[in-house]
């Protein structure tokens, strides 16, 4: 294990001779070392051999250690009796004055709900049916090797935890297949109980080791002590890994989603209270060409409700079997050993304290931690996430919308694939094709954003299909999906492009001003992007060093300064960013105007739409960034965290209510008409 | 904490002023026990309660030169210890480990069951598990060169004064070095490769309570530094020499105390000096037909002034207690006078009891000199027994209920699997075919007829005692609770033989360090509930340091459950890893155990259940900072209002 290697561990000084050659072999000649694994096409072999022979293959898996063989019902039987459920029966039969069987009843049927029934059987019906599907609709699955090894000997050593990215619903399907093929233990996964609509789909998915779990627990003490004694039980028996979404659901913008840390609280707990020795915790990226959901997410957050899961639904989705989606790569991150995290950051003293089966709220220090923990997997997971052309094409296309020639499009991308690299995306482009045959291939798998006609690559502006739901602009839709792509380029230049826009909204270059705007604007969109919590100086640093090291500034102790050539990369990266800016002032402008005294969320969110069409349609704004529902929300909690905004229980709903001062103000900080003053003060 | 035995001795000036001819023993109370102690923490003189007691082992008009009371004292332990015992390892010159000219692992000597006893099999055993080469050996110092030997610094006023008291003592270099030291791993690592820094300028053989009071008044007018020492079987580096001590380091030896001064068959009390050993106590009490029953695995060396000081435990505690339960009395000198209680009582409410300020007090606070304990009368039958459980699992889940049930016989321990191997390794030679056989036949029955995994399963390992009829109905109800947890009684030969092995093990250690093995025990108590998880992770840890640090080998880590209690068990550990190949392994050593130490705090467990440790000081000092003289005006009593002016 310590012979692999991963940015996370590494420090760039580090020599690698190795994997300095495998990137040159793949990238050509590169100003930085980069540290990846490389990736092996696993449906190669699967194109060249019989499905049949490889879904009744003899599957012995490699398993933990200290696995005390059981069955799913031995699992449950476990759970009912342990010491945590009884303990909560007892208490609520105290306070409701029912008797404890009922509740024990109450128990059963709420595991019964929520367990999963793994079956080899399953297993190897889905080994065989995805992979028709996938030899169908993808071109590669691409898998580090190097990553499955170290995964192997993890699961032997210690319970382990996957941690994918959530971008569609092929992710948990992709995950248990791969494993499968490599001969690892599928594991266990923590679903949505959307799916358990799905007549056959969600017995199909329990039999193949998804767990549901309510979306919602709210206060109901017995729903949460029994699926998290039922998710800890699992992992401390090392019955198999356990899998589940730090991001919570998927993201439909692309963008990684701020962590859910309720799951991972769990997850962690069996190493707080030493009933394991170690824990690993296994970031996975898994990237896209394309993803099947794409169109489905435009609609989502331009307000169509999500269609709700439903088997004849995926019957019709039976179409995306003609379409091709690219290739899909799967990389498995270093499995971080919860022990050495955790090392010298935890007191004890809590959990020796109570009885262990004794639920305690996690102390404020414990919290931190958890958080702390969930940032940090889901930076390694940006980090791992591959970058592939069509990202920069659409970064470059959003830029020059509706239309723009193609020379000029291959020059700027290009352009950008440098600075790409140069920020330490992990990008993956065929070196030895022409760039312009590159850029060609990958608006052809995109066909249906943009046409491609003498010379111009031009954004479709009607659908080829009829039936784009009623009140749509059809362009609205391939502009969205646009942004998707480019999205996934934000979170690497997030930290440089901050840099950028506060050397544009601070009058003069004194590095503290230009800190002040920094810290301020990651602090307003620290709900769009992930940034590790409270390390704002180390952030603004690294945004400085990547911008150093490409000549576009020069810091000297007092002032940072734009260098003759940087001036391309101080607006492009300004630009790139605006729409948020200007998303978040607009929003600001439409609660000023707000007259409604508590107003709902869901008010909010027509009444921003609507303004916003307005907007668009007059003329008066070109910010499509805020037709998606997704930046709606993420302002409303960045107002309410920044107390622009207060939000209020009344009656079991949630209303709010604006502080008007508080928000001019940030508009007009946002539009750069005041300054912002030092970190402190500009906390409204 | 030998520092704090000093600081307490610096002060002590004018100490033992007329108070003590008040003699108002009759107002012992809670009032005076608290000056007292609050005395001794504040380093402060309060009127101190000094009592002086008759030597009355000493004849009026002693010599020096003076022979022995005419005692037998055939196995005590004589001033020149090292003509008895190792000066570089552990217990006798005559009993010890070595390869005999077959190339088989043999134990010298004729004092223990498997003295001159061939174990077979135990050099495969250390190959396999430790990838210990026999034919590899450490070379190490044969004797000791006095000429490395720090010098002993002692004023010529102070030798005089002592000279008066003829209380005999010694400067010799072999005598002070056998005293700098207990038995900690580094501590006989050090003698074997090296020599101490810092080692007692003067040993002295105080020969009763009078004698100590003697030293510790010269120690006073001196500024002296006095360590203890009993059977030096520490190992919680309670005898190590502060390197940084400027005065003159006085070893009191206890050994010459090794009386029983009376016994008491009405109230079952013996009141002993406190030099005398376990193992010398247990044989004179038992002429008349008692015991006292505390029988920690030191006891041939141990001493009742070292049990109390450090909070010893036996092993048959089941029946007779710990030494908490034990003692009735103690007496102890301070460097302000001498600690008693007025009377020798099972129990008093008068306040703290000021016996549970001496207790665990590792000689910080005084000398301990004499003390009254329980005895019981020698138990009519004694049975050995074990129990095969599937695993070790199953085996915490029977002791557990079995201490549920307040059923636990004299002695119950479980061994893990490594440490049921560990305890096969040392079978000795079988002098019959039939004996072999019938282990064989026993071997087949428990693996292949019950199935039991012999890479999984655990052995517990039973003592009962009492009336014979009680034992077998004890027996009896003992094994049925076994059943239930899967455990198959496996027979009386193999407890027994674990019992025996328990004082023989320690000399284990030597053999390993002349072959490149390093090796300790430590212990720890922890609540039921942790007792698994608390073992796991912690052999667990130590596997992963030492891997973490270069060792080659992975070590021995192995533990036994070897205590039980209401709440909770004690726990036991070995550890010891083969150390070729590295350069510093003390380092490797005292890290991989600290590691173990904090492994076992994050799982819930105490620093140690017996051996006693370096929190003293500690405790002191949290008591010093939280015993608050605001919290006495609660209750308006007068003696707590005199307490406050002498404050």
């Amino acid at each position: 294990m310590e012979k692999t290697v991963n940015l996370a561990t590494v420090s760039p000084s580090t020599p690698l001779p190795r994997a300095l050659k495998r990137q040159k072999e793949r990238h050509g000649p590169q100003k930085e070392l980069k540290k990846w694994d490389e990736f092996e096409d696993m449906l190669e072999e699967r194109r060249h051999f019989s499905d049949l022979k490889y879904a009744m293959k003899c599957y012995t898996p490699t398993v933990y250690k200290g696995l005390c063989p059981c069955k799913p019902d031995k699992i449950k039987r476990c759970v009912l009796k342990s010491e945590e459920v009884q303990y909560i029966i007892k208490q609520i039969s105290k306070e409701t004055h029912e008797s404890t069987d009922i509740i024990q009843e109450e128990a059963s049927v709420i595991l019964d709900e929520m367990a999963h029934k793994l079956r080899l059987g399953a297993i190897r019906f889905f080994a065989f049916s995805l992979s028709k599907v996938f030899k169908r609709i993808y071109k590669k699955v691409c898998v580090n090797e190097e990553g499955i090894q170290r995964l192997q000997r993890a699961i032997q050593e210690h319970p382990v935890v996957l941690l994918p990215s959530h971008r569609s619903y092929i992710d948990f399907l992709m995950l248990s297949y791969v494993l499968y093929t490599y001969d690892l233990p599928v594991p266990v996964i923590a679903a949505g109980m959307d799916f358990l609509g799905m007549k056959l789909v969600g017995e199909l998915l329990r039999m193949s080791g998804a767990f549901f779990m309510r979306r919602t627990f709210g206060g109901n003490k017995l729903y949460w002590t029994v699926f998290s004694e039922y998710v800890k039980t699992m992992l401390r028996n090392g019955y198999a890994p356990v899998e589940f979404f730090l991001e919570g659901t998927r993201s439909r913008s692309a963008k990684t989603l701020t962590p859910k840390l309720g799951l991972l609280n769990i997850v962690m707990e069996p190493f707080f209270k030493r009933e394991v020795f170690d824990t690993y915790l296994v970031p996975i990226s898994i990237s896209y060409d394309r993803p099947l959901e794409e169109t489905l997410y435009a609609h989502e957050l331009l307000g169509v409700p999500k269609p709700k899961e439903s088997t004849t639904g995926l019957l019709k989705a039976r179409k995306v079997l003609n379409e091709n989606y690219g290739s899909i790569h799967v990389y498995f991150g270093e499995p971080l050993s919860l022990r050495s995290i955790a090392n010298g950051k935890m007191s004890r003293g809590p959990y020796n304290l109570v009885p262990r089966h004794i639920p305690q709220k996690p102390s404020e220090d414990m919290h931190a931690f958890v958080s702390h923990v969930a940032y940090k997997l889901e930076l390694l997971q940006i980090q791992n996430m591959v970058l592939n052309p069509w990202n920069l094409v659409a970064t470059v296309f959003l830029q020059n919308l509706p239309r723009m020639d193609f020379d000029i499009l291959v020059k700027k991308t290009v352009w950008l694939k440098d600075l790409t690299q140069t920020f330490g995306g992990f990008l993956i482009w065929p070196d030895n094709i022409a760039a312009d045959e590159v850029i060609h291939s990958s608006l052809l798998l995109h066909s249906n954003i943009v046409n491609f006609n003498k010379d111009q690559v031009i954004l479709k502006e009607e659908s080829e299909e009829p039936g784009t739901a009623e009140g749509l602009v059809f362009q609205h839709i391939t502009i969205l999906m646009c942004v998707a792509y480019r999205n996934q380029l934000l979170n690497i230049f997030v930290r440089p492009s901050f840099v950028a826009i506060s050397l544009q909204m601070t009058p003069g270059f004194r590095k503290e001003d230009i800190y002040s705007c920094f810290d301020f604007l990651r602090d307003v969109f620290s709900d769009e992007f992930i940034f590790f919590p409270g390390n704002a100086l180390k952030d603004f640093e690294e945004g400085c060093y990547l911008l150093t090291k490409n000549e576009t500034i020069q810091v000297t102790p007092q002032d940072i300064l734009v260098t003759d050539k940087g001036d391309t990369v101080v607006s492009f990266l300004a630009l790139l960013f605006k729409p948020f800016v200007e998303g978040y002032r607009i929003i600001c402008q439409y609660l000023q105007k707000e007259e409604n005294e508590g107003f709902t969320e869901k008010q909010y969110l027509t009444g921003i739409r609507n303004y916003n069409y307005c907007l668009l349609q007059s003329g008066e704004s070109e910010c499509y960034e805020l037709l998606s529902s997704d930046m709606h929300k993420n302002a409303l909690a960045a107002l309410v965290r920044l107390g622009a905004v207060s939000k209020n229980k009344v009656n079991d709903e949630y209303t709010y209510k604006v502080n008007d001062e508080a928000i001019i103000k940030l508009e007009e900080m946002l539009g750069a008409k005041i300054p912002i003053g030092k970190p402190v003060t500009a906390r409204l | 904490m030998a520092e704090a035995a000093a600081s307490a001795a610096a002060d002590g000036a004018g100490c033992g002023s007329g108070s003590s001819l008040e003699r108002e023993r009759e107002r012992v109370c809670a009032g005076r026990r608290l000056r007292v102690l609050s005395g001794h923490l504040q380093g402060r003189a309060p009127a101190a309660a000094l009592v002086l007691n008759e030597c009355r082992g000493r004849a009026p008009a002693a010599a020096p030169a003076a022979p022995p009371p005419a005692a037998p004292e055939s196995s005590s332990i004589p001033k020149k210890r090292q003509e008895l015992m190792k000066w570089n390892g552990w217990g006798y010159n005559d009993s010890k480990f070595i390869i005999n000219k077959k190339g088989q692992i043999e134990f010298t000597g004729k004092r223990y069951p498997l003295s001159g006893m061939v174990l077979p099999t135990f050099r495969e055993w250390l190959q396999n598990v430790l990838g210990l080469n026999l034919d590899q050996r450490t070379t190490s110092k044969a004797s000791l060169n006095a000429s490395d030997v720090p010098p002993s610094v002692v004023k010529e006023d102070f030798l005089d004064d002592l000279k008066e008291t003829s209380i005999s003592y010694s400067q010799e270099a072999d005598d002070r070095v056998f005293r700098a030291h207990g038995h900690c791993l580094h501590e006989i690592y050090l003698l074997r490769e090296g020599i101490f820094q810092r080692i007692p300028d003067i040993v002295l053989w105080p020969k009763c309570h009078d004698d100590v009071v003697k030293i510790v008044d010269l120690a006073c007018k001196y500024n002296l530094c006095i360590i203890p020492f009993g059977g030096g079987t520490s190992v919680s580096s309670g005898l190590s020499c502060p390197v940084d001590e400027k005065r003159t380091i006085v070893s009191l030896d206890t050994s010459q105390m090794n009386r029983i001064l009376w016994v008491d068959e009405h109230n079952l009390t013996a009141h002993v000096e406190a030099g005398i050993t376990g193992q010398e106590l247990e044989r004179q009490l038992k002429e008349s037909g008692y015991c006292t029953g505390h029988e920690p695995d030191s006891q041939e060396f141990s001493t009742v002034g070292g049990w109390v000081s450090t909070r010893a435990s036996g092993m048959k505690k089941n029946i007779y207690g710990n030494i908490e339960d034990l003692v009735v009395h103690i007496k102890m000198v301070t460097p302000k006078g001498v600690i008693e209680k007025s009377c020798q009582v099972p129990r008093m409410s008068t306040g703290p009891d000021i016996h549970h300020f001496i207790l665990g007090s590792e000689g910080t606070l005084g000398v301990v000199t004499e003390a009254t304990i329980k005895i019981r009368p020698v138990p009519e039958y004694q049975k050995y027994g074990s129990v095969a459980f599937p695993n070790f699992e199953r085996g915490v889940a029977c002791l557990r209920e079995i201490a549920k049930q307040r059923c636990a016989p004299a002695s119950i321990r479980l061994m893990d699997n490594m440490q049921f191997q560990f305890g096969l390794a040392l079978k000795p030679q079988v002098s019959s075919i039939f004996t072999s056989f019938l282990d064989g036949l026993k071997k087949f029955y428990i693996t292949k007829f019950k199935g039991f995994d012999p890479n999984q399963l655990s052995v517990a390992t039973l003592l009962f005692e009492g009336d014979r009829e009680k034992v077998l109905q004890h027996e009896k109800q003992v094994y049925d609770i076994a059943a239930k947890f899967g455990g198959l009684a496996a027979g009386e030969d193999n407890g027994q033989r674990g019992y025996l092995l328990t004082y023989v093990i320690a000399y284990l250690r030597d053999l390993g360090l002349e072959h490149y093995v390093l090796g300790e025990s430590f212990e720890t108590s922890a609540p039921w509930d942790r007792v698994i998880d608390l073992c796991r992770n912690v052999k667990e840890r130590i596997a992963k340091e030492c891997k973490e640090k270069g060792v080659q080998f992975s070590p021995l880590s192995t533990c036994r459950v070897t205590q039980t209690y209401d709440a909770g068990a004690c726990i036991y550990f070995y550890f010891a890893f083969n150390y070729r190949g590295i350069s510093d392994p003390l380092t490797v050593f005292e890290e991989t155990e600290a590691a173990a130490r904090e492994e076992i705090l994050a799982n819930g467990g105490s620093l140690s259940h017996h051996h006693g440790g370096s929190q003293v000081e500690s405790i002191l000092q949290i008591l010093k900072d939280h015993i608050n003289v605001s919290y006495f005006f609660i209750v308006p009593m007068a003696v707590y209002k005199f307490y406050l002016a002498v404050i």
